[in-house]
C-alpha cells in the first residue's frame, strides 16, 4: 500500500470507529425523523382545533356570506345577544373570540371602529383575515356607493399564467422554479454543513496529531503534504460515508413509517409550499401534487446537476478543509482556533446568505453571478444556480478559477502546515503565518 | 566507504535566524555518534534536516554515499525527544501502521513486532490504546517502533529521559546491541555520563555551530591537564608539601581518601613528567593513590562551551 493510502485508511478508520461519529450517524436520522413527525404531528393537532369566532354585527351591513367557514375557524353571528353577553360568552371560554362591528355614520369611521376581544391574544393570521373581509366587504360597499357595478368589476377580472421557455426548449412554471431552488437550496445547504462539519474534523485531527506529538514521527516518514492530502480525503470519505448512511437511513425510516402509520411523508416536505403555488400546480397539471413534484424533478438536467454537484462538493470541501488542516497546524489547541476560524467561515456563511437572498430572486443577476466566480463562494452560489441553467462558459470560467485557488490554496495551506506542526508554545499571529510562508524547504 | 552519515557544510535559516552555520560532521558506520550541545544549539535542527523533516538551505548530506532523498526515510529510524502516540489508537495496530510508513509489508511488520514484543514482554499491551499505558510504557512501544523497521542509522534524541533506571539500562543495552548488530547511532543527550558509558565519537555544537568532534577519547586527551590526585604516606606531609609546591603546581584536594594521608591535585609543568613527580612521591613516603585526573565529559562540555562563549 502507498503510504497516502495508509494516511487515508488510517484516518478513515479513526474517524469512523469514533464512537461519537457511531452514534451521530445512527441517531442523526432518527432525531431528524422524530423533529419532522412531531412537527407534522402539532400541525395536525393545530389543524384539528376548530376555532369558533362570534360577531356582534351593529352596523346591519354584513351576512353570514361575508363570515364564511373555514378548515380551521367558525363564525357564528351573535347580533341578536348583545355585545355584553356576547363578551360574557367569550370570556367564559366558550367561543375563541368575538368581532364587534358598531354603527357608524361612515364607511371610513367604521372600518376604524372595529374591535376584536378574546381571552389569549389571537395569533397575526386570524386577524389577518378579519381584516382582510372586513376591508372586502367595505371596499364592496364603497363600490356601491359610488354607483359601479360589482358584477362588472368582477366579471372583468382575468387571470394571466405565463408560460415561460428558455431557448434549449424547457418549458417551466412557478411550480418548477420552486423545485428548482429548493434542489439548489438543498445542495448548497449540504455542502456548507459538509464543509462546517468535516473541515473543522480534519483540523481537530491535525491538532490532536500536534498535541499528541506524533507527528514528527509520522513527517519523518512522510512528507507533510502526504499527511495533510491523506487526512482531508480520509475525513471527507468518512464524511460521505455518514451522509450515505444518512440518507439511505432516513429514506427507510420514512418508508417504514409511510407503511406503519399511513403517514405521507411527502406530504409533510411539500406542506411548506404555498398555498398559492399549489394551486398553481394543481391547474398546471390537473394531478396530484407529487406526482408532479417527481415529473418536474425528473425534467432537470440531473446528470449535469450530479456531475456538478461531485466537482464543488469535492473542490469546495478540498478548498476549505486545506485551510482547516493549516489552522490545526498553526495552533496548539483548539481554542486558539478561533482567530483564524472567523475568515474562513465568513465567505461560507456569506454564500449561502447571497444564495438565499439573491439566487431566489434572480439566479441570473450580477451578485449571484459574481459570487458564482469568486472560488471561495463558488461552490455554494453555483450549486444553487445551476438548476436553473448555467450557460457552459460561465461554468468554465468558475470551474477554472476554483481549481486555480485550490491548488494555490493547498500549496500555502502546506506551507503553513509543514512548518506549523513543529512549532509549539507560541500562539501564531498572522505575521508568524506570513513568515511561515517565506522559510525555505 | 566508512562514513555511514557525511555532513558537508550545512547551513539552516529560519527566517532572520540562522539555526546552524556551516556544520560539518561524518559520522563512521557502527559508531554511537553523539551529538552534544545546550538547548537550542541547533540540536534539533540538524537531527530534523537528517530526517527529511525539513531540507537544509545549502550544504550536502550523504547517507552510505547516496545524496539524501525521500527513499532513505526507510533507512532511519527516529525518536524524538518529544514523545508521542496515537492515544485512541490500539498499540498493535499503531505500531503496524507505523512500521508500514516506514516500508515494511504488514506480514513483516508483525513478524518483526511479534519479536521485539516478546522480547520485551509486552505482547499483552498489543490490544491496549496508548492512554491505558504508563509513560514508561508507552515509551517501551515507542522504542520498539523506531528501531523494528531495522534502519542502517538510528537517531535518538534524550533516550532515556522518562525511563527509570531499570528501563534505562535495558534501553541502553539494547541500543549498544542494535550498534553491534551493524546499525550506526546518532545519540543526543544532556545526560554526560551516559555519553561516558555509550559513545565512541561526539560532536559538540553551540550556538549554530560546531565547536568540536572527534573521538571521545581523542578530545579527552586534548581537554587532559596533566593533573594527578596523589595521596601520601608520610611522617611530615607539612614539609612535603612545601617541597610539592616548589617543584609542581598545587592545587588543594577534592577526593577523599580512607586514611589520614596527604592529599593533593598536583599538576605538571610543561616540562615534568608523570614519572618525576611518582619518583618525587616514592622518596618522600608510601604512594597510597596515584590518578590522572581525566577530563569527563560533562567537563569538556562545560569548558568548551565557557571557552566559546
Amino acid at each position: 500500500m502507498s503510504k497516502l493510502k495508509l494516511i487515508i485508511y488510517r484516518e478513515f478508520i479513526a474517524k469512523v470507529r469514533n464512537k461519537s461519529f457511531i452514534v451521530m450517524t445512527f441517531l442523526s436520522p432518527l432525531i431528524m425523523v422524530g423533529v419532522g413527525a412531531l412537527v407534522f404531528f402539532l400541525m395536525k393537532k393545530n389543524d384539528e382545533k376548530i376555532k369558533e369566532i362570534v360577531y356582534v354585527d351593529n352596523s346591519k351591513l354584513f351576512s353570514k356570506v361575508d363570515f364564511k367557514d373555514t378548515k380551521t375557524v367558525h363564525y357564528q353571528d351573535f347580533t341578536d345577544l348583545g355585545i355584553e353577553e356576547t363578551k360574557k360568552k367569550v370570556e367564559a371560554g366558550d367561543y375563541y373570540g368575538a368581532l364587534i362591528i358598531p354603527k357608524k355614520d361612515s364607511l371610513e369611521l367604521l372600518a376604524n371602529s372595529i374591535e376584536f376581544y378574546s381571552k389569549e391574544s389571537p395569533s397575526m393570521s386570524i386577524i389577518n383575515g378579519l381584516e382582510t373581509k372586513i376591508e372586502r366587504k367595505l371596499g364592496n360597499e364603497k363600490l356601491n356607493y359610488f354607483g359601479i357595478d360589482l358584477e362588472k368589476i368582477n366579471a372583468s377580472k382575468i387571470k394571466s399564467d405565463i408560460k415561460m421557455f428558455n431557448f434549449s426548449g424547457e418549458e417551466s412554471s412557478k411550480m418548477k422554479n420552486w423545485i428548482k431552488i429548493m434542489v439548489g437550496a438543498i445542495a448548497g445547504y449540504m455542502l456548507m454543513m459538509f464543509v462546517m462539519i468535516y473541515g473543522t474534523s480534519v483540523m481537530r485531527s491535525v491538532i490532536e496529531e500536534k498535541t499528541s506529538r506524533i507527528i514528527e514521527i509520522i513527517v519523518s516518514s512522510v512528507k507533510p503534504f502526504q499527511l495533510m492530502l491523506g487526512k482531508i480525503i480520509g475525513n471527507g470519505s468518512a464524511g460521505l460515508l455518514q451522509f450515505v448512511i444518512w440518507g439511505v437511513l432516513l429514506f427507510i425510516i420514512s418508508t417504514v413509517l409511510t407503511a406503519i402509520f399511513g403517514v405521507d411523508m411527502m406530504e409533510m416536505q411539500t406542506a411548506n409550499l404555498s398555498a398559492e403555488q399549489l394551486e398553481a400546480a394543481k391547474q398546471a397539471a390537473g394531478a396530484n401534487k407529487m406526482q408532479l413534484i417527481i415529473q418536474e424533478v425528473l425534467g432537470l438536467p440531473i446528470l449535469k446537476m450530479f456531475l456538478l454537484f461531485i466537482f464543488y462538493f469535492l473542490g469546495g470541501f478540498m478548498l476549505y478543509s486545506s485551510l482547516f488542516a493549516a489552522i490545526g497546524a498553526a495552533v496548539d489547541n483548539e481554542t486558539d482556533t478561533q482567530q483564524f476560524m472567523l475568515p474562513i467561515m465568513l465567505p461560507l456563511i456569506l454564500a449561502v446568505y447571497v444564495g438565499f437572498a439573491t439566487v431566489i430572486n434572480d439566479p441570473h443577476g450580477p451578485i449571484a453571478v459574481a459570487f458564482s466566480y469568486i472560488p471561495l463562494t463558488s461552490p455554494i452560489v453555483m450549486l444553487m444556480r445551476v438548476p436553473f441553467g448555467v450557460s457552459w462558459y460561465e461554468l468554465a470560467i468558475s470551474m477554472i478559477l476554483l481549481v486555480i485557488t485550490f491548488v494555490f490554496m493547498v500549496w500555502l495551506a502546506a506551507k503553513i502546515y509543514r512548518v506549523g506542526i513543529l512549532m509549539y508554545g507560541k500562539k501564531p499571529t498572522y505575521k508568524d503565518l506570513y513568515k511561515w510562508l517565506k522559510y525555505k524547504g | 566507504m566508512n562514513n555511514l552519515l557525511e555532513i558537508n557544510n550545512v547551513t539552516k535559516n529560519y527566517g532572520d535566524f540562522r539555526a546552524l552555520n556551516d556544520v560539518s560532521i561524518h559520522i563512521p558506520k557502527g559508531s554511537v555518534y553523539g551529538l552534544l550541545g545546550p538547548n537550542g544549539a541547533g540540536k534539533t535542527s540538524l537531527i530534523r534536516i537528517i530526517n527529511q523533516i525539513t531540507m537544509a538551505d545549502s550544504g550536502s548530506i550523504l547517507l552510505d554515499g547516496e545524496t539524501l532523498a525521500p527513499k532513505h526515510t526507510a533507512d532511519i529510524g527516529y525518536l524524538p525527544e518529544e514523545r508521542g502516540l496515537y492515544k485512541s489508537m490500539k498499540v498493535g495496530e499503531q505500531a503496524l501502521y507505523l512500521a508500514q510508513l516506514k516500508g515494511l509489508s504488514k506480514t513483516e511488520a508483525k513478524k518483526r513486532l511479534k519479536y521485539w514484543f516478546e522480547k520485551f514482554d509486552i505482547m499483552a499491551w498489543w490490544g491496549k490504546k496508548i492512554e491505558e499505558l504508563s509513560k514508561g510504557m508507552a515509551q517501551k512501544v515507542q522504542f520498539i517502533v523506531t528501531v523494528m523497521h531495522n534502519p542502517k542509522l538510528l537517531i535518538f534524541d534524550e533516550p532515556f529521559s522518562g525511563f527509570d533506571p531499570i528501563n534505562a539500562q535495558l534501553i541502553a543495552k539494547e541500543i549498544l546491541q542494535l550498534r553491534d548488530e551493524g546499525a550506526t547511532i546518532i545519540f543526543s543527550t544532556h545526560r554526560m555520563e551516559s555519553v561516558e558509558e555509550m559513545c565512541d565519537e561526539i560532536a559538540l555544537i553551540n550556538k549554530s555551530n560546531l565547536i568540536l568532534d572527534g573521538k571521545l577519547n581523542d578530545i579527552k586527551r586534548e581537554f587532559r591537564t596533566n593533573t594527578f590526585q596523589v595521596g601520601l604516606n608520610t611522617k611530615n606531609p607539612k614539609e612535603v608539601a612545601v617541597k610539592l609546591k616548589e617543584n609542581f603546581e598545587v592545587f588543594p584536594a577534592d577526593f577523599k581518601l580512607l586514611g589520614n594521608e596527604l592529599t593533593m591535585n598536583v599538576k605538571l609543568g610543561a616540562t615534568n613528567t608523570a614519572n618525576e613527580l611518582l619518583s618525587f612521591l616514592t622518596n618522600r613516603g608510601e604512594v597510597q593513590h596515584f590518578v590522572e585526573l581525566i577530563p569527563s565529559a560533562n567537563d569538556i562540555f562545560i569548558q568548551a562551551i565557557n571557552k566559546n562563549s
